[in-house]
């Protein structure tokens, strides 16, 4: 049998609801396998080991009280852009650094009530701008299938702690890919819920008709089982939707006969490494082999998805960071030069270049005289984006394609050229602009030994369809067994 | 209209980024080579297309104006970089 911190998480509540294990015994465990692989990997920012064991005490105690549940007792761990009470909450930036969250986020509210045991704050991106966790003002995380790669980003601190064992289960958040990504360069299971579909609550904002909490995890089933408890209309968020949550660990076993499968031209040719086109189009082989009819189709504006959403994100990202002025929290400097230096001082010193330059080039888009010619323009192409999508919708339930055109890249590859860095969303990118569901599951690895990941996109708040899909041809390959060497 | 290192400087102020010389300069060439690629969705005929201002439309959002997350006065404060009391200290705005 697995060691304990290896199983699924479905697996592994099994263990604690039959005795065999008390949620103190893994934890401690938990503990243990991080401070062992930590020092190479480094995805966390914060940890709490006294909290997650008293944690671990109290659901022990709800345990042997009768209250049974899929996370009561499971070692837990969150991006730090989403806000834990009483817990630094950083979002990787020097102007948070001693950021104390004063509330829950209502994903963490909702993680508490089931029971989850939060082990601590993963790296990321700064302000979850980025796509390898190089970002992040504390240093990066390292890819734990090889560590001179880069674990994706931003949520790289997520992908590479539950690829490592260092947790069940991970939160992380999705503007631009920023779950599926790291997901696919870690060889793990990511989910970007449907926009609305999660509560953003406690979430700190980057770009706000983008951002999407989702599950991460090792196999489907532990994301649907995360997914169920996060998911749903919160008061405190008035753009998540009320649309009913499934359950969507009692969905999973849906035959896929029936279903129609969608590949997009556009993310097959030049620029995909040829390792991920093949093993892409082998998983698209299987599903076809099971009854699954896969038909060609075309999203022809795809090609301006990294244009349109760097506009339009960046444009939000200028406005929602506005309020990091060293006023009513984080970082100030310079106050006695007055507020105009303050204000100046503060964000030049607190922010990293990336977040400086996206705010740049939000301020420019929004800024009088190219208002019209970039971020109207922008918003336009977006609308292009969303029909093509609904035109594929016609003829298919699912679109697949690869989740990034290459697998983990090294470290320092692309810092230098941002435009290439933020050509690795390429395939993510057009989800978020059309308000998608997605995930990246594994579906192989290259020559080196680095894994591969399927993209499968749903129509909106279809999460049940694309994670039944997902689970079967999981079930089918032997990837979720493969662990990387530490 | 062409990006020069004045337009850098009044987006920086604009966005109360205090940039030193060497940022100027390299935030122009970066922000130059970004949006010459982002000048590609010319190319897209948007005519006659509505932007995309709501993802999904959750139609007319209510509540009773009741307030149930009050802000926890100390937990909030203690966040703040200077402080008098319970007010938060900020420099003088007015000469």
């Amino acid at each position: 049998m697995l060691e304990p911190i290896w199983q699924p998480l479905a697996q592994v509540a099994k263990e604690l609801d039959a005795g065999r294990l008390s949620s103190v015994e893994l934890t401690t465990q938990v503990l243990h396998h991080i401070e062992a692989t930590e020092p190479k990997i480094h995805s966390f920012l914060t940890l709490t080991p006294e909290t997650a064991l008293e944690e671990a005490r109290a659901a022990d105690e709800r345990r042997a009280r009768g209250e049974r549940g899929p996370l009561l007792g499971v070692p837990i761990a969150v991006k730090d852009v989403i806000l834990t009470k009483g817990v630094r909450t950083t979002a990787a930036s020097r102007i948070l650094e001693n950021f104390v969250a004063p509330y829950d986020a209502t994903v963490i509210r909702r993680l508490r009530e089931a029971g989850a045991v939060f082990l601590g704050k993963l790296n990321c991106d700064e302000f979850a701008m980025g796509s390898s966790t190089e970002n992040s003002a504390f240093g990066p995380t390292y890819n734990p299938w090889n560590l001179q790669r880069v674990p994706g980003g931003s949520s790289g601190g997520s992908a590479a702690a539950v690829a490592a064992g260092q947790c069940f289960a991970a939160l992380g958040t999705d503007t631009g890919g920023s779950i599926r990504q790291p997901a696919a360069c870690c060889g793990i299971v990511g989910v970007k819920p449907s926009y609305g579909r999660v509560s953003r609550y406690g979430l700190i904002a980057y770009a706000s008709s983008f951002d999407q909490i989702g599950p991460m995890a090792r196999t489907v089933a532990d994301c649907a089982l995360v997914l169920e408890i996060i998911a749903g209309r919160d008061p405190r968020d008035a753009t998540s939707a009320a649309q009913p949550v499934p359950r969507y660990s009692a969905e999973l076993e849906r035959p896929l006969r029936g279903l129609r499968l969608a590949l997009p031209q556009e993310c097959f040719g030049e620029g995909v490494q040829a390792e991920v086109r093949d093993a892409v189009l082998s998983a698209v082989r299987w599903f076809e082999s099971q009854g699954v009819a896969v038909v060609e189709t075309s999203l022809p504006h795809s090609r301006y998805a990294v244009p349109t959403y760097y506009l339009v994100a960046t444009a939000e990202a200028s406005s929602n960071l506005a309020r990091y002025d060293g006023v009513r929290f984080g970082l100030r400097l310079a106050e006695e030069a007055g507020l105009l230096t303050m204000y100046g001082r503060t964000r030049a010193s607190g922010f990293g270049a990336e977040v400086k330059r996206r705010i740049m080039l939000g301020t420019y888009a929004l800024s009088a005289g190219y208002y019209d010619a970039y971020y109207l323009k922008a918003l336009k192409v977006r609308t292009l984006v969303r029909r093509d999508f609904e035109a594929a919708f016609t003829r298919a339930d699912v679109v697949a394609m690869p989740t990034a055109p290459t697998t983990a890249f090294r470290l320092g590859e692309k810092t230098g050229d941002p435009l290439q860095m933020y050509l690795s969303d390429i395939f993510t990118i057009a989800a978020n602009l059309a308000g998608l569901p997605a995930l990246s599951l594994p579906c192989g690895f290259d020559q080196e030994g680095l894994p591969i990941g399927l993209q499968l996109v749903g129509r909106p708040f279809q999460e049940a369809q694309l994670l039944a899909a997902a689970h079967a041809y999981e079930q089918a390959h032997p990837w979720k067994s493969q662990h990387p060497s530490l | 209209m062409p990006l020069d290192r004045s337009v850098v400087q009044n987006i920086a102020h604009l966005a109360r980024l205090e940039l030193n010389a060497e940022e100027e300069a390299q935030y122009l060439s970066q922000l130059e080579n970004i949006l010459g690629y982002f000048r590609s969705l010319d190319e897209v005929d948007t005519s006659g297309v509505e932007p995309a201002t709501e993802i999904v439309d959750p139609g007319d959002v209510v509540r009773d104006d009741v307030v149930d997350n009050p802000p926890a006065g100390e937990e909030l404060l203690a966040n703040a970089p200077s402080r008098h009391g319970r007010f938060f200290r900020v420099p003088k705005i007015i000469e």
